[in-house]
Order: C-alpha cells, then sequence, then structure tokens
C-alpha cells in the first residue's frame, strides 16, 4: 500500500460562482473551485502536475471588481469573492483565444478544441487566408519522439516538465520573442546533439499532441492510427526496483505508447528512458526475428 | 543540475570578454584550458552555482560588445561559467533585438523608424540608405544597418544609432539624422561628431517654476562637487534626519504618485515594501524607457545625473534596500558613461557604499543594461531581465512590493518619479503639493515631438492644458492629432486641447498621460499608416507568452495592412475584427503590453474617424 501524506487541515473560504455560494480550501485555485462545483472550464496549458504558467488564456473567468479577466488556473480563491465564469465577456476572450490559436496553430489532435470551438463558436477563418501561422515542419531527430511545433501552442508545459520542475535536465527552452518564439534547444540542434535524456516526461505533459511517440506519428502519417482500437492496461514497470506505473496503450496486440498515471503519488505521471521507451522487446515476436 | 556542454569552443576575445566580467575560471570544469590534479577534487554547485544567474545578461553584453554577436562557443563558455543550462541561455539571447545569433559585422546602426522619426523623414533617410548601402540587414562594408523601434532621441529626429563592437566598444548617435551622417558613423563611430549637451533638449532652459529640469544645463553632470554646490545631497541629509517612516510619510503626504504610466501612489509602494518581514528588500529603478516618443528621462540622467543616485539613495532608505539596481536601457550610450561616472564618484566620497554619509545605512546601486526589449519596462519582466531569465512579464498577484526582484520584497519606479522624491524633501510635502491639483501633484514632464517649431522635454506643474503645452512647443499652422501616451496611449482631436494635462483629466477625456509621450501631427500625416507603425511596433516587441497577445498583435498588424487603403463600408469588416481581437487582448493578456496594444488604433478609429 502506498502511504499518502497527510496535509494539516486547510481552512474553508467562502466565495460565489456564478451568484451560488460555494467554499473551497484555502490556497486552491479557482479552477479547482469550479471543478468542484461541476463547472466545465475549458484548459490548455494547465496541468495536473505542474505550476500553473496561465500562458493560454483559454479559462479566463470575470472576478467582480477586478479590471481584466482573471486565469482560473492560476487565480487563487478568497474570502468573499464573486466570480463569474460563463459572462459574455468571459466566453468573449475565450473564444477570441480560440479563434487566435486555430488560425495560426495545427489544433487537430489537440483533445476537446474541436469542441470547444463549436461551444464557443469560433471562427478561425475568419482572419483571411494569409493570416500567418506558425508553419513548422515536424522535427524527426531520433527513434523515439517526433516534435512537431506545428501544433504548439507554447504553454510552456514540456519546458517546465523537462527543466525545473520534474526531470532538472533543461535540454530546452523558449528562443526567440513574440509570434517568433518556439520551443527549442540551444542553437536549435537536433535533440541528439542536446541534453535530452528521452525520458519523454515532456510527451506526457505535451496538451496538443505536439510531442508525440515516433509510433504514433508514423501511425497517424500512415493513416492506421485509431484510438478507438487502443485498449489502457496500467501495469508495473519491470526494469528498476522503484515500481513505477505504466500505462500500455496497445493497438492490435502491439504496444503503441506508454503513458503514466499522473495521481501516482510518487512518480505524478513521469518516468524514465526505459519504462517510456524500452517496451520493444516484450512484442519481438518470433516471427519477425531474422 | 547536471548540465550538458557542446564541443564547441569559445574564441580568445570571447573568452577574454567573459573573464573580464567573471574573473578567470577557476577549474578546467568551468572551461579553463588545462585540466590540474586538483580539478579532480574541485566541485562547486547548488546555491553557490546557481546565485550567479544575474550576470547572465551582463555576459551575454560582455560578448556582444566584443565581437558584435553571441556565438555557440561563446554562449557555451558563458553558459558553462554561470552553470546555466545551454538551452535556457540561448533562450535569453534570442529574446533581446539588440543581440545576434548569428554572425553579423562588429558594426550595427539601428536607424529610428518609430512615431516620431517617421514624422520627421525616416523613411527617406531609410530609402537613401538602402541606395548606398544595401538593404536593411544584408553586411557590407563592416557595417549592418537595421530598422529599429524608438530610440528616444525624439527632439533630433530622425535618429540612428552606430554600435561598434571590439575591445573598446564604440557608439556614435546620429540625430538629425541624413544617410551620408549614418554612412560615415557607420564606418567611423569615434570620428561621428559630438552629440549636443543634454539641455539642447530643453527649450525651457532658464524658464521660472523648473523643479525636475532645474539643474540640466546648470550643472557639469561629471561633477559631484558642482552638484553639491546646487543643492545636491541636501533631501538625502534631510531623509536622514526623518528617518525612514518619516520619509515615507513625506513622500505619501506629498501625493507623489509614480510617472511610468500606472500613477500608482509612490508613498503606498514604499510602505507596502518598507513593512514586509522578508529580507532583504530590493530597489529597482525602472530606466528601461522604451514608449515610442519618450525620452524624459534620458534627458534627466544624462543631464543631471547624480539626483537620480541621490533619489535612489533616499528610496533605499526609505524602503530598508541595501542595493539598488538601476535598470538603463540598451540604447543610452551616454546615459550609461554618465551614471557610471557619478556612481564611482559617489561610492568614492562615502555617498554609497558600506555607511552612506557616516550614518552607518548601507547602499550600493549596480547599473544593468537592457538590450532592445520593451517589454523589460514592465515591473515584474524587470525582474527576470535582471535575473538572468527571459524578459516575461509575472503573473499578479504576488506583487512586487510582496515577492519581487529574486523573490523578494521590491520598490521599483519609474526615473521620473524618483527625482520628484527630492524636492519633497527639501521643500516639505505641503510646499509640494501645492503644485498641480488636488489629487495630480507636482510637475510632469512631457516628451513633445513630431511637428511642432521646438520638440523637446517640457515641465509643467500638472493641470496645464494641451493647448498651453504646444503653445510652448510652437504647434504647425494645421494640426491633426496629438498622440498622449505614446504607442500605448490615445489620440486626441485638434478641438480637444483643452483637456487638462493630469491624470484624471485625460482619464476622463477618454485617453492617457502615459509616460507624458506628446506626438504631434499635422495634416499631411498618413494616419494608416502610423498606426501600422504602432501595430508592427506591439508585434515586434509582444514577449509571446499570452496567446491574446502573441497572436493578436499579428492579426492586429495584418487588419491594419489590409486596411491601409480601404475606408467606409469597405473598411467595416475589419473594423469589427480588430474590435473583437482588442478586446480579448485588453481582458485577458498578462500584462500591460497586450492590454495597451489596441488602445491608440481604437481611439484613431472612434476620435480621429480613421478608415471612414
Amino acid at each position: 500500500m502506498t502511504a499518502i501524506p497527510l496535509r494539516p487541515p486547510r481552512r474553508l473560504v467562502d466565495l460565489t460562482l456564478d451568484g451560488e455560494p460555494v467554499r473551497a480550501p484555502e490556497g486552491s485555485t479557482l479552477l479547482d473551485a469550479c471543478r468542484a462545483a461541476g463547472k466545465d472550464v475549458p484548459t490548455l496549458c494547465q496541468g495536473d502536475t505542474l505550476t500553473p504558467k496561465n500562458a493560454c488564456r483559454v479559462c479566463v473567468v470575470e472576478v467582480e471588481g477586478a479590471r481584466t479577466l482573471a486565469p482560473a488556473c492560476s487565480r487563487r480563491v478568497e474570502q468573499g469573492m464573486e466570480v463569474r465564469t460563463d459572462t459574455e465577456r468571459a466566453r468573449h476572450s475565450r473564444k477570441v483565444v480560440l479563434e487566435l490559436l486555430a488560425s495560426s496553430t495545427d489544433l487537430s489532435t489537440t483533445p476537446r478544441a474541436a469542441e470547444w470551438i463549436e461551444e464557443y463558436g469560433a471562427e478561425p477563418d475568419r482572419f483571411g487566408a494569409d493570416a500567418a501561422r506558425v508553419a513548422e515542419e515536424p522535427k524527426v531527430d531520433n527513434d523515439l519522439y517526433v516534435r512537431d511545433y506545428d501544433k504548439c501552442i507554447l504553454c510552456y508545459k514540456c519546458v517546465d516538465a523537462c527543466g525545473e520542475q520534474w526531470q532538472n535536465t533543461f535540454a530546452i527552452a523558449v528562443a526567440g520573442r513574440g509570434f517568433d518564439a518556439r520551443i527549442s534547444t540551444e542553437h536549435d540542434a537536433p535533440l541528439t546533439d542536446s541534453a535530452c535524456v528521452y525520458c519523454g516526461n515532456c510527451i506526457e505533459v505535451c496538451p496538443t499532441g505536439a510531442l508525440s511517440f515516433k509510433t504514433e506519428f508514423d501511425m497517424r502519417e500512415a493513416g492506421t492510427w485509431d484510438e478507438t482500437a487502443q485498449t489502457e492496461t496500467t501495469t508495473v514497470c519491470a526494469y528498476c526496483g522503484v515500481g513505477c506505473n505504466l500505462t500500455l496503450h496497445v493497438q492490435d496486440n502491439e504496444i503503441v505508447k506508454v503513458t503514466s498515471p499522473h495521481d501516482n503519488p510518487v512518480t505524478h505521471g513521469n518516468l524514465c528512458i526505459k519504462g517510456r521507451f524500452g517496451y520493444q522487446h516484450v512484442q519481438n515476436h518470433a516471427q519477425n526475428r531474422d | 543540475m547536471d548540465l550538458r556542454f557542446g564541443d564547441s569552443k569559445p574564441t580568445d576575445e570571447e573568452r577574454t570578454a567573459v573573464d573580464a566580467l567573471l574573473g578567470p575560471p577557476g577549474s578546467a570544469w568551468e572551461g579553463a584550458d588545462d585540466r590540474t590534479d586538483a580539478d579532480l577534487r574541485w566541485a562547486r554547485g547548488g546555491r553557490e552555482a546557481r546565485e550567479r544567474r544575474d550576470l547572465l545578461l551582463p555576459g551575454l553584453h560582455a560578448l556582444n560588445d566584443r565581437v558584435g554577436w553571441i556565438s555557440e562557443g561563446g554562449l557555451d563558455y558563458l553558459c558553462r561559467r554561470l552553470t546555466v543550462p545551454p538551452a535556457e541561455g540561448y533562450g535569453v539571447a534570442t529574446f533581446y533585438a539588440m543581440f545576434a545569433v548569428k554572425p553579423r559585422p562588429a558594426t550595427v546602426v539601428h536607424v529610428c523608424t518609430d512615431l516620431a522619426c517617421a514624422a520627421r523623414g525616416s523613411a527617406e533617410v531609410c530609402a537613401q540608405l538602402e541606395r548606398a548601402v544595401g538593404p536593411a540587414g544584408s553586411a557590407g562594408s563592416g557595417a549592418v544597418w537595421q530598422p529599429s523601434p524608438c530610440l528616444g532621441l525624439c527632439e533630433r529626429a530622425p535618429a540612428a544609432l552606430a554600435i561598434r563592437a571590439g575591445e573598446t566598444p564604440q557608439t556614435a548617435v546620429v540625430a538629425p539624422a541624413t544617410a551620408g551622417a549614418v554612412a560615415d558613423a557607420a564606418s567611423a563611430p569615434h570620428e561621428a561628431a559630438a552629440e549636443p549637451p543634454a539641455v539642447a533638449a530643453v527649450p525651457q532652459t532658464g524658464a521660472e517654476g523648473l523643479v525636475l529640469l532645474r539643474r540640466v544645463g546648470v550643472v557639469d553632470p561629471g561633477s559631484l562637487d558642482d552638484y553639491r554646490a546646487h543643492g545636491g545631497y541636501a533631501a538625502l541629509r534631510r531623509a536622514f534626519a526623518l528617518g525612514p517612516a518619516g520619509v515615507i510619510r513625506e513622500v505619501t503626504e506629498a501625493g507623489l504618485v509614480g510617472r511610468g504610466g500606472a500613477a500608482f501612489p509612490t508613498g503606498r509602494k514604499w510602505s507596502a515594501t518598507a513593512q514586509q518581514p522578508d529580507h532583504p528588500h530590493y530597489l529597482v529603478c525602472n530606466a528601461d524607457e522604451s514608449e515610442p516618443g519618450t525620452f524624459k528621462d534620458r534627458v534627466l540622467m544624462e543631464g543631471d545625473p547624480y539626483a537620480l543616485i541621490e533619489a535612489m539613495t533616499v528610496a533605499g532608505y526609505a524602503t530598508g534596500a541595501h542595493r539598488g539596481y538601476l535598470y538603463l536601457r540598451g540604447e543610452y550610450p551616454r546615459a550609461l558613461h554618465r551614471l557610471r561616472t557619478a556612481i564611482d564618484r559617489a561610492r568614492a566620497r562615502g555617498l554609497l557604499g558600506e555607511d552612506v554619509m557616516g550614518q552607518g545605512f548601507a547602499f550600493d546601486i549596480e547599473i544593468r543594461r537592457g538590450a532592445g526589449a520593451y517589454i523589460c519596462g514592465e515591473e515584474t519582466a524587470i525582474f527576470n531581465s535582471i535575473e538572468g531569465r527571459r524578459g516575461e512579464p509575472r503573473s499578479k498577484p504576488p506583487f512586487p512590493v510582496e515577492k519581487g526582484l529574486f523573490g523578494k520584497p521590491t520598490a521599483v519606479n519609474n526615473v521620473e518619479t524618483l527625482v520628484n522624491v527630492l524636492p519633497i524633501l527639501i521643500d516639505g510635502a505641503q510646499a509640494y503639493a501645492r503644485t498641480g491639483t488636488d489629487t495630480s501633484t507636482g510637475t510632469k514632464l512631457f516628451c513633445v515631438s513630431g511637428t511642432v517649431a521646438r520638440p523637446g522635454v517640457y515641465e509643467l506643474p500638472f493641470g496645464a492644458t494641451l493647448r498651453e503645452l504646444l503653445e510652448l512647443a510652437g504647434p504647425p499652422e494645421t494640426l491633426r492629432a496629438v498622440l498622449l501616451g505614446g504607442a500605448a496611449g490615445g489620440f486626441v482631436r485638434p478641438d480637444e486641447l483643452d483637456v487638462p494635462l493630469t491624470f484624471e483629466g485625460t482619464r476622463a477625456a477618454g485617453t492617457t498621460l502615459g509616460s507624458g509621450v506628446v506626438l504631434v501631427l499635422d495634416e499631411s500625416v498618413e494616419l494608416p499608416r502610423v498606426l501600422l507603425r504602432i501595430a508592427e511596433f506591439f508585434r515586434d516587441e509582444s514577449c509571446g507568452q499570452c496567446v491574446p497577445c502573441r497572436v493578436g498583435t499579428v492579426r492586429q498588424e495584418e487588419a491594419l495592412h489590409r486596411l491601409k487603403d480601404r475606408t467606409g463600408a469597405a473598411a467595416a469588416g475589419d473594423i469589427a475584427l480588430l474590435r473583437e481581437v482588442g478586446r480579448a487582448m485588453r481582458d485577458a493578456s498578462i500584462c500591460g503590453l497586450g492590454q495597451t496594444a489596441w488602445n491608440a488604433v481604437e481611439s484613431a478609429i472612434d476620435r480621429l474617424g480613421a478608415f471612414k
């Protein structure tokens, strides 16, 4: 059994969400409070295992008395706060943010993007055919994973996971400025010349599919990727004694990618290169050998 | 952390430049040439190694100043010395417009194409340069020229700044610029004609009632004795007599509010910082004056540098800070030189250092140069920039008074705000508050540029009208509009010139005082072109962190491109688009840049009837 550390009890804070009184633990975010109240606020750059960066601004809500909208993912609850999650003003900003993202990047593999675009009535095409796009080619520079920055919304999650929040490898950072900003290694060198240790923890947190297993990338290219035909089996990694959980995604009896449960109190979804990518030996069937 | 470095090696020049800043490497692990036995027992890690991260920006400057660009080997060596991951070092180097990570000639000429210079013929200078030297960005004969955002030389528009890297880096300001003079400065910056003194930018010199500008042109900016002979250091003496709480009381009672644009009460900021239990406290002087059309801080720093040093010392004393950072924009070589001299001399005389004026108060000032990023004037981006990170704004709360520079309580003030503290202490809060209006006390500096007879910095009591200011500066015969507050400000029509120049007065009139920009445009102006330039500025200067600003500023510029030659019904669709994007930028951006990026365009459409 895993020991779950007990935290000291936290005071409850009273606030109102869309006119309804709610109570939320001190220090929690507006997003936590919204989710506890069953409200669906869209998020992209927010990650359950990372400190909010509040860069995407798709989760903005209206806080009474504030000049601007507040990002629900990072604004902490305060006593007496009056928050409205679904006003015309908040919906307008979410709509425009979705339009700006969808008109500049490829959101085709972003979970729920299409649903939100419809829900908020966003029309990414309204900026015209000449609207500038990120326009990046996929970077296929190693056998394990692909970086397709045409799908990148610059949420900083991979940078945070690679750097000080999890892996402490610091292989990537944001380079450039403004619309030209990109996730990059030093001097945009290929990953094989960088500090990357191929733990794949960046793939684990990527919200758009810009980072993906080479297997997934190739299968999508070939048109054989089919999530409805996949099973997910969570098991224990056999490489060392830590006992990390692996979730094996299997299609047609082949492991096609490996994730890890985010609620694991030890690893929080993080793995090493062996757990993440070292699965081929279990499916080197006799007929495949020379 | 376990850092991985590449194989590229620094050149001797790069190594010397970095070592001049950081000292020789302590070990082969830090990039020393030969490995010795001692290296096998050498370790530096943890906090001690990471603590020097804030030297990354000075280090990048050292490399850029020496060779003109930042090579892989040079960056790698710097990162190794400072225990900075190379990917992050690259991210920081590519954030700043004055740095390049690709080879370029040692001499780079920045030709201002911003609002004030455009109103004074910068397009013609660029066209001539293109014919004589080649297109922007193309290297020829040891120099390259590039268009630049506002250089803060608007009173002498059009302006250019030549920077030559080398053992002793050279700079030359060419203003007013002609293509010939720019080409000469590019080939021999050291032989360029000397700049006129700072006082040339103050048409009111000698007039009654000058407070902040009273010493500009009167004192020798290099002489501490002259400064003291003109009332210098009387305010600090008075501050020591009052005690920190007394200083804050005076500043609060005087009603001083921030002059950087936000108009936050300075006394409240200081008192909130002083009360924080966490230590140490820091003071940051925001001298990253980059709002297009603003040059008042430059004139103060060039003409009366000791006043800023004294004011920072007072602010440090009041807020309990023993270290002040003066973040100066990278495009101000003369201000840098004068302030360096002033700090050295003040330190030599015991006016900075361990025991200021023998009062047992320790305070020192360090200058940090910006490197071409408007966003670094944002009050939290400036912390990230000083700390050696990308100059991206932080989200608030927490506010700087609580967690600012290095995560510690910090008071951050604009140059003009700080200099106001001196007359408050010398004459007392009541006397100070007698000038101006009830809610905007004291005097204000205005940067008048564009098509006026006498452009320059003007000092007027709050409450004077725009008309009075324009009369002083010599307005054009046919006035089209005045841009108040810079690119983040708003336009005023010729029939609105009686707007009182106060924070509340301009707000009531639907515009802003901002940083004091008064850009005058006559009938000859092509408004769509001005708006396009503003949109380009924000697109270039957006840090890229949040979506509304990163992509919104691009969409705004694209719409204004389409609108360039359209009016009426043909323009309606794009104007509606601009409004929608503008509203989202204002509501949902992280910082003031995105929140104000649509202000000027909106006011041009609504108040001036642009595209009608």
